[in-house]
């Protein structure tokens, strides 16, 4: 018995084995890097090229001289005002939908209909969505509210609330995987728990799990901003300009002054674009590409870091949650 | 009324200090064959979808009382204890047959408020699931849904049931410290004072000793014996020590049916059917 056992196993100094294991490490070490030391060679290069041209005057500036000279303040200006819409516009829908998903619509065939057109719309090209904006937006939505309303050219021409919808269409796939998986990681007990102490189904989602999913969703959020933020397609037929000589304000009341919805608007991702392809010197205008890219790259990146902030905070707050 | 009838003749016979099939003594308690019936469940039927989960449960359960639900596992004591509360609703595909009647009320009647009878059956979980809030809000969670806002109240309901669970000397220093920094057998009794602070008249409690230690089970124990005197308490338990030392009245339970039902003291000392004692004795499950 015990030596047809020990027939079966392999020689503790099998050479075979040992080569293996070493070759396999090396190959996988390797490959590991080949990811690593791109992201490195890129973000050498953008900062070796950009971090030149970062002046305080470059950050807050308009462009001069036919954008060949200057600044980017309204592209950086457009940037935030964009994400912001967008994010407000995104956020309640995705955390609705994922809601839904999650607490009410069991696993029949309408749950699996929408969990894979979820799946999909993450898949879709942004280019496509850029089209679908022009299509549905501007020229549906758009062209209709100004035909009821009678507003004129009002809604049906690109501006910065369709560019912003366009956009919240595209990182709703992201918001609603997000919150959905930080509401499943709360425990059912402590959905059993609110509910036998005599709370509805809509109390024990707003007081237990709300709560609970919280640094998940706002997670989920802030990188879906960082994703949107970066996107130049959605936006290229929706609402951005090549070039804007003042910014997309308009004073409320002849004094406040807030963002205009229906204003166009310069942003970063898509200066880069036109700078590198349409300028009118793409030669001269390189150190102004490689200091917006920085700029750009920068802000996805301090918004990443935010969200993992965040993440450490409410796990750290919310103590550990025994299952 | 059957069972108390039946029970007159044994009671007798069985002294105070007989020891248990199960091994232990069975204790002195107060004679609780008279009070009134608090749940009446009548050929309960329980389905999880073309699974039938419980087959004809009849049983009266004494207000003021505790009962043992035991049984092996999957034998329908956790399902027929989460029909009383009507938790089961909350599973797909699960339905039942039969009534339950609560003070003579029909808890599975169209316009029953499930929400108003989960304040009324209240339910303590075998794994303690405290929510990551303060002591303070666990307690005052339920009282804030039902509308309760004043502060004073709400401090006075939790300190009164902290002190009912047994653990406000340990706890009223700290209310404001998070519930999840407790001990297990800490966390459990505060679960039972979020039970308590929405003035429940039934207590469900679903194996809540089986997690911890024995020093947090004898506390625990002690206080079921404490909340006895105001509340009706069913208790599903693995422990058969348990059942004879904290309850009144105990129901076997196997493969969906009930076996048997009746006083503790009989149960343990005396059972009818020789399931009942092959369990008990430790001889089958």
């Amino acid at each position: 018995m015990d030596q047809a056992l020990s027939l079966n196993l392999p020689k503790l100094t099998s050479r075979r084995i040992l080569w293996n294991e070493i070759v396999s490490d090396v190959l996988v070490r390797f490959f590991a890097l080949i990811p690593l030391s791109a992201l490195a060679f890129i973000m050498y290069m953008i900062v070796r090229k950009g971090a030149g041209t970062i002046t305080w005057h470059f950050l807050t500036q308009m462009p001069l001289n036919g954008m060949t000279e200057g600044g980017i303040f309204p592209c950086i200006f457009g940037t935030l005002a964009i994400t912001l819409m967008m994010i407000l516009m995104a956020l309640p829908l995705g955390v609705a939908a994922a809601i839904y998903l999650t607490e009410f619509s069991g696993h029949g065939m309408f749950f699996r209909v929408i969990r894979a057109a979820v799946n999909n719309l993450a898949g879709v090209p942004s280019i496509v969505f850029g089209l679908f904006g022009v299509g549905f937006f501007i020229l549906f939505v758009g062209r209709n509210l100004d035909h009821v309303l009678k507003t004129g050219m009002l809604f049906g021409q690109p501006c910065m609330l369709w560019a912003a919808a366009t956009l919240a269409v595209l990182v709703l796939p992201v918001i609603i995987v997000s919150t959905e998986e930080a509401l499943n990681a709360v425990p059912q007990s402590q959905r059993s728990a609110s509910l036998a102490l005599g709370a509805t189904k809509w109390q024990t989602i707003w007081n237990v799990v709300l709560p609970q999913a919280r640094g998940g969703i706002l997670t989920g959020a802030i990188l879906s901003i960082s994703r949107g933020a970066g996107e130049t397609a959605p936006i290229l037929f929706t609402g951005c300009a090549y070039f804007l000589p003042r910014l997309p304000v308009v004073h409320l009341f002849g004094v406040i002054p807030i963002v205009n919805p229906f204003d166009q608007f310069m942003e970063l991702s898509y200066h880069i674009f036109i700078m590198a392809t349409q300028s009118l010197d793409a030669v001269k205008t390189l150190p102004i590409q490689y200091g917006t890219t920085l700029v750009l790259i920068s802000l996805t990146f301090l918004l990443n870091l935010t969200a993992i902030v965040f993440r450490i905070h409410f796990r750290k707050k919310m103590g550990t949650v025994s299952i | 009324m059957l069972i108390a009838e039946e029970n007159q003749g044994t009671r007798e016979k069985i002294k105070m200090g007989t020891r248990t099939l199960a091994g232990g003594v069975l204790v002195d308690r107060e004679d609780v064959t008279l009070n009134p019936v608090k749940i009446f469940s009548q050929e309960l039927d329980m389905f999880y979808g073309s699974v039938q989960a419980l087959h004809g449960i009849t049983m009266e359960i004494k207000e003021r009382a505790v009962t043992a639900l035991i049984g092996p596992s999957g034998c329908g004591k956790s399902t027929f204890l989460r029909t009383l509360n009507r938790m089961n609703d909350t599973i797909p595909g699960a339905r039942i047959k039969g009534s339950v009647k609560i003070d003579g009320i029909d808890i599975y009647e169209p316009g029953v408020n499930v929400a108003v009878l989960r304040r009324m059956v209240g339910m303590v979980f075998q794994k303690q699931n405290p929510f990551p809030k303060s002591i303070f809000d666990n307690v005052a969670y339920g009282p804030r849904l039902h509308g309760i806002t004043d502060k004073a109240v709400l401090e006075n309901i939790v300190e009164e049931s902290l002190k009912k669970s047994a653990i406000w000397e340990e706890v009223k220093d700290r209310l404001d410290t998070s519930a999840m920094q407790l001990s297990g057998g800490q966390q459990q009794r505060l679960c039972i004072a979020r039970v308590l602070a929405v003035d429940p008249e039934i207590i469900l409690m679903d194996e809540p000793a089986s997690a911890l230690d024995p020093l947090s089970t004898a506390k625990i124990e002690e206080l079921i014996r404490q909340l006895r005197k105001n509340y009706t308490i069913v208790i599903v338990t693995h422990n058969m020590q348990q059942a004879a030392r904290v309850s009144d009245y105990t129901a076997y339970f196997y493969m969906g049916s009930m076996v048997e039902f009746g006083e503790t003291r009989k149960i343990f000392t005396n059972p009818v059917k020789k399931e009942t004692e092959d369990y008990i004795t430790g001889r089958f499950g």
